[in-house]
């Protein structure tokens, strides 16, 4: 049997507080690209869409990042089905 | 134990007694009170907005309750947090933690509140006279979090 072509992998993403303002969308179910296999890759293509994604992502910004409402580091794994959502930096209290 | 998150404001007295009812071994009851302030980075505020990330406040806030309990000797904890828009004054969170003596309890509600502040997902916005701005995190409150560990 061939094997589960990774093009079908959806994940749900979503842009919480400053970062939904500045990409202008609070979410969007994403096809994972091909050899995107943990929240720095995902981060890396989000930043290949260019314009405010390349600013609001950039390696310099503190953006934090939660993988199935944990949060994550770059090296997180993203499978199919997951939830990953970006944001700023906490400020609640 | 229990967390909250919620639109209405909370009566922290009426609060504090539920949460030491009928258990007469509690000798301490330790709150803490935060509210919104009118004046941040030298400007008026007229309004606070906060938003939060349904799903995962509650998750992270029982993480946060659960690792108190495991650091301290406590009977029980209480965290309310409200979200929406708020006005300087009003009530924004509570925490109260019962426990047999006052030790325990004055650390872990200072542990919940410093852990809630850099690590539950909520995000503040405050309108000044120049217009809304999203509140920065502070340093000091990661170095706050940071004496914990």
């Amino acid at each position: 049997m061939k094997p589960r072509d990774t093009h079908t992998a959806v994940v749900r993403v979503l842009y919480l507080a400053r970062l939904r303002e500045e990409l202008g969308r609070a979410d969007e179910e994403l096809v994972l690209p091909e050899g995107v296999k943990d929240v720095a890759g995902l981060a890396a293509f989000l930043r290949r869409r260019g314009g405010t994604w390349s600013e609001a992502l950039a390696p310099g910004r503190a953006v934090r990042v939660a993988v199935n409402q944990d949060m994550a580091r770059s090296s997180t794994p993203i499978r199919e089905g997951d939830e990953v959502a970006f944001f700023p930096p906490v400020t609640g209290g | 134990m229990a967390v909250r998150v919620q639109t209405e404001d909370f009566d922290a007295g009426r609060e504090i007694e539920r949460l030491r009812h009928g258990n007469p071994k509690v000798g301490a009851v330790a709150s803490f009170v935060g509210v919104v302030r009118d004046l941040n980075e030298g400007d008026a505020v007229s309004e606070l907005t906060l938003e939060h990330y349904p799903g995962m406040t509650e998750k992270a806030l029982e993480e946060i309750v659960a690792e108190a309990r495991s650091r301290w000797d406590i009977y029980d904890a209480l965290v309310i947090h409200r979200v929406g828009t708020m006005k300087p004054a009003d009530q924004i969170v509570l925490v109260v933690v019962t426990s047999a003596h006052r030790g325990e309890a004055f650390r872990a509600c200072e542990f919940l509140m410093d852990y809630l502040k850099t690590r539950a997902p909520f995000w503040k916005k405050e309108r000044t006279g120049a217009g809304s701005r999203w509140v920065e995190a502070r340093a000091s409150d990661e170095a706050a979090a940071d004496r914990w560990s």
